[in-house]
């Protein structure tokens, strides 16, 4: 009997007061809207930034003269150093391979006119953490070691891809932590003003003696349902727009599916799942102001 | 005849002490030197005491804020007293926690001046919404209600909503659903307030036949003439003082006719030097 009860409540107050649960239908519909255009966006722009940074690496050449066991050396110290993620051994035959791939003109010619490969072999060591490449680099530099020739870490390059990325890192988080907000507010104020205008009613209710739980039920059903609605309204648009936009485009430019992207099922689920949450305990929330009397 | 209804009332009114499991010598309301002080310093109540027993019918009189609306939130408990115990059947309000409140609510029926009823339900549907507040079954509503609006007379407007109704109307419902569940107390804030005198007899009837159905019953009012008519139990109070406290009184004080005249020629503004003595 409750639970009917309070389903039939719920319906009778979303009919009574139509006009305040379509406007929060809608606020739920445009948020959860925003949101899953927009968490595919930040998620593709900061796996994009991982991406570059994770070439961020320092190349330490190896004395042409050192013995294999000098080398070995060399590398379990590389490896023992704190920061370090992996290191990698680039001999000189493929050094020059490399350096002739990049730019064949000089490479190729050169090798020719030298006769001999001028590259030396190197470890490249990639850190765990891009930032902290300078304090591995000068660990490695203050403990000589007899086939240690140099340690490079193409400074410019680092420092440049490491503020860039930094900095779209740091305003994407701004944006989505600013939406995110933007969008509790505009859904808390949109409930506000539905049970504001009902805050009588739920007065009334408490002087015929009806306990919180009983008059909170139907506003919490109302909320659930308010927000399955916009969930489920936004989730369809979704849907629509990524088979009319986003498949063909990806069909023919392998660069957008590229970054790894939220799944679009767990996508739907969650933000089904937000809508429904946010509005059913925001409006159960907001009544406890008018259930003080 | 009238010893048995006497017997009739009696038998009726143990059964609601049973019910209860009170003794049917505590007093329903005790106010003990209750002060109320609202935020802005204005007093409410100052240091009220006063007793009402079992099947009381008392007019609460005064002049716009001398505490009359001040004394029906209290016993609601709707808002704490500053000082001073208050008790209902025996219970102190003051050290009742707030989840029992409710509980407490659905013995004291309440009436007020503007009606309070849901706007978005019909009459009947605000009548059941007492009972199913207190969890009844479907077919229990559905037998008290029609038989609830019978008694006061709206069983064709049943599927009316209140704007629908007129004020007398709209009272009425606001009464059968403050009866519908048979609670101890009735509590009525200026029932009569925003009615015209006509209207007005027939609510004091209907609250007046609930009382001798052995409710106990406190109206708040500044409708001198019902008070005067009725005859019952008159609380007076200035500035939140209990000033008088009558078993069977007026709305004034009895005065002498030297006095009323006195009072007489003071409201329509004749001065005593027209007098010829």
């Amino acid at each position: 009997m409750p639970a009917t009860f309070f389903l039939r409540e719920a319906l009778r107050g979303l009919r009574r007061s139509s006009a305040p649960a379509l406007a929060a239908l809608l606020t739920v519909l445009l948020t959860a809207l925003v949101l899953g255009v927009f968490i595919p966006i930040v998620q593709a722009t900061t796996g994009t930034a991982n991406e570059v940074r994770s070439r961020v690496v320092a190349d330490v050449y190896i004395k042409d003269a050192a013995t294999q066991s000098q080398q070995d050396q060399l590398k379990t110290s590389l490896e023992d150093t704190s920061g370090v993620k992996s290191v990698e051994y680039i001999s000189k035959t493929e050094a020059l391979e490399r350096a002739q791939e990049k730019n064949p003109k000089a490479f190729r010619e050169g090798a020719e006119l030298l006769g001999a490969n001028p590259l030396p072999a190197s470890f490249r060591v990639t850190p765990e953490d891009p930032d902290k490449l300078d304090s591995i680099v000068a660990t490695i530099t203050r403990s000589p070691q007899p086939a240690l020739d140099e340690v490079r870490n193409r400074e410019e390059d680092t420092d440049k891809i490491l503020s860039a990325t930094g900095l779209v890192k740091a305003l994407t988080a701004g944006l989505a932590a600013l939406l995110v907000f933007a969008s509790i507010a505009l859904i808390a104020n949109t409930i506000r003003l539905s049970l504001f205008a009902r805050r009588r009613e739920v007065e009334v209710m408490k002087l015929v003696g009806a306990t919180n739980w009983f008059i909170r039920w139907p506003f919490v059903i109302e909320g659930v349902i308010v927000g399955f609605f916009g969930g489920l309204l936004a989730v369809l648009l979704l849907i629509i727009a990524k088979q009319t936009f986003i498949d063909p485009l990806s069909d023919r430019f392998a660069l957008l599916a590229g970054p790894d992207t939220i799944d679009f099922p767990l996508l739907i689920v969650l933000l089904m799942f937000a809508s429904i949450a946010v509005s059913a305990i925001g409006s159960g929330i907001t009544l406890r102001r008018f259930l003080r009397v | 005849m009238t010893v048995r209804m006497a017997s009739v009332r009696t038998e009726q009114a143990r059964s609601r002490a049973h019910r209860q499991g009170a003794d049917p010598n505590v007093p329903v309301v005790e106010f003990r030197d209750v002060s109320k002080v609202y935020g802005g310093g204005s007093v409410g109540l100052d240091g009220a005491s006063m007793r009402i027993g079992r099947g009381e019918f008392v007019f609460l009189v005064g002049p716009t804020g001398c505490g009359k609306s001040t004394c029906i939130r209290l016993l609601l408990k709707e808002i704490e007293p500053s000082k001073g115990e208050l008790l209902i059947a025996g219970r102190e309000l003051n050290s009742m926690p707030r989840s029992r409140v409710p509980y407490m609510r659905r013995n004291i029926g309440v009436v007020f001046q503007d009606y309070k009823l849901l706007p978005n339900r019909t009459v009947y549907d605000n009548v059941a919404y007492s009972l199913q507040v207190i969890g009844e079954t479907r077919q229990e509503i559905r037998r008290k209600v029609p038989d609830i609006l019978r008694l006061v007379g709206l069983s064709t407007k049943l599927h009316n909503f209140p704007d629908e109704l007129s004020g007398g109307e709209q009272q009425r419902v606001s009464i059968a659903r403050a009866f519908v569940n048979h609670p101890p107390l009735l509590l009525a804030d200026e029932p009569t307030g925003n009615l015209d005198p006509e209207t007005s007899i027939g609510i004091m009837q209907l609250i007046y036949r609930i009382n001798r159905a052995g409710t106990t019953v406190v109206v708040a009012t500044h409708d001198s003439q019902m008070v005067d008519k009725m005859r019952r139990r008159v609380v007076e109070l200035r500035e939140g003082r209990i000033i008088r406290d009558e078993l069977s009184g007026l709305y004034r004080p009895d005065e002498s006719t030297t006095e009323f005249a006195v009072r007489l020629r003071g409201e329509l503004g004749v001065g005593d030097e027209g007098h010829p003595n």
